[in-house]
């Protein structure tokens, strides 16, 4: 019941945060701003693309005065037009592009928080995600929210302190850092499937999609980060110690974060549900939390010598 | 040392490959039902969720319905790259 009342206190206090925010102009549930002077956001964008090709006919008319060429070229721009549409459509079927734009509606705020969060997740009190209509709110309005652009950032900067590190050993050779690149490409993509066959033989109903696995498991290369430049910077021992603390940090933020997807409600609000399914799904959040930190020592001892 | 996890995109798919192989091929008559593990022993009750046990049966026998022909295919693709380029 308190659960209940305090998820619905959320959505009010959310809904009059966003109501806030649409006040500006904007709609409350666009992902981006409205940085473009010519159309209303990001959906606007397109359809300015599509409407720029039926106008550029008249600023053509000036310099071909020839009806015939007019009209090929109103007829060729109108293809062209229906060519980007007919691959947007197709290429939005294969890679769901509308749902990565979430994933990336992110601003400098969340960003700093979200990695003080990740190195230190002992002060955070609220780690629910709150909802817009049984939508999940954009990153950049709630901290607690997965994205991918922390997870991104961090492989591409995992490879480069890599190189960097590989480097000071005088390891260092160009292919070294797509044989880098694609090792930890291929241990996340084994974490994130083995992650997903283990949720499909416990059957947990969970609106955890894939990408927000994606998302969680790429959050463990802040950690390496930090711990490869404090071993760069200070030596074998400063490595050591800031990867453990990055490991116990990345520990319990998963914990804390899958508990609530994971288990029951009950289960989630800390009180002891007996039940062999509830067990199971108690194993399988630690183990997954417990993963973290072996793949951070795993990827990384190689770098400090 | 950097050689032990010099993973490539392409050992991912060979495991794949390897992997789906391997639950293709566990025969339904001659091992599964020896061991337990038929299509009758997966289905328990239907009010509760399947267990752990019932969720492998079904994993496996969706395997080999879904990937039977593709692994046909993939199985030779792989056979003719094989013998061509080593």
């Amino acid at each position: 019941m308190e659960y209940t009342a305090a998820q619905s206190g959320f959505r009010q206090q959310h809904n009059m945060r966003l109501r806030n925010s649409s006040m500006d102009g904007s709609d409350g549930s666009q992902l981006f701003d409205d940085t473009s002077a010519t159309g209303p956001g990001a959906q606007g964008v397109y359809r300015n693309q599509q409407a720029d090709p039926q106008a550029a006919g008249l600023p053509g008319q000036s310099l071909l005065s020839d009806p015939m060429s007019n009209l090929a070229m109103a007829y060729g721009s109108s293809l062209a037009s229906q060519g980007r549409e007919m691959v947007d459509k197709n290429l939005d079927r294969f890679i769901p592009i509308s749902k990565l734009k979430y994933y990336f509606a992110v601003d400098t705020v969340y960003v700093g928080k979200k990695l003080g969060i990740l190195v230190f997740p002992y002060m955070h009190q609220n780690w629910e995600v709150s909802y817009q209509q049984d939508i999940p709110v954009a990153p950049r309005f709630d901290v607690n929210a997965p994205d991918l652009y922390i997870p991104t950032m961090g492989f591409i900067t995992y490879i480069l302190v890599a190189g960097l590190a590989l480097g000071t050993q005088n390891r260092f050779s160009p292919e070294l850092l797509g044989v880098q690149a694609s090792s930890a490409l291929v241990w996340l993509i084994m974490e994130v499937l083995a992650v997903l066959l283990s949720l499909y033989l416990v059957t947990v109903n969970t609106d955890l999609t894939t990408i927000d696995l994606l998302a969680f498991s790429g959050y463990k290369y802040v950690g390496m980060i930090l711990g490869v430049v404090a071993g760069l910077l200070f030596g074998k021992l400063a490595y050591y110690l800031s990867l453990l603390w990055c490991c116990a940090a990345i520990f319990v933020f998963m914990i804390r974060t899958l508990r609530l997807k994971l288990l029951s409600e009950a289960a989630a609000e800390g009180k002891l549900v007996r039940g062999a399914r509830n067990q199971l799904r108690m194993y399988l959040t630690m183990s997954i939390a417990a993963a973290q930190p072996v793949f951070m020592y795993w990827l990384t001892y190689h770098l400090v010598r | 040392m950097a050689r032990s996890m010099a993973f490539t995109l392409y050992t991912l798919i060979q495991t794949a490959i390897l992997c789906t192989n391997a639950i293709a091929v566990l025969h339904e008559e001659r091992f599964l039902s020896k061991i337990g593990w038929g299509v009758d022993q997966g289905v328990g009750g239907f009010g509760d969720d399947p267990g752990v046990k019932a969720q492998i049966l079904n994993l496996i026998r969706s395997v080999r319905t879904v990937m039977r022909v593709p692994l046909i295919i993939v199985n030779s693709a792989c056979i003719v790259l094989l013998l061509l380029f080593g």
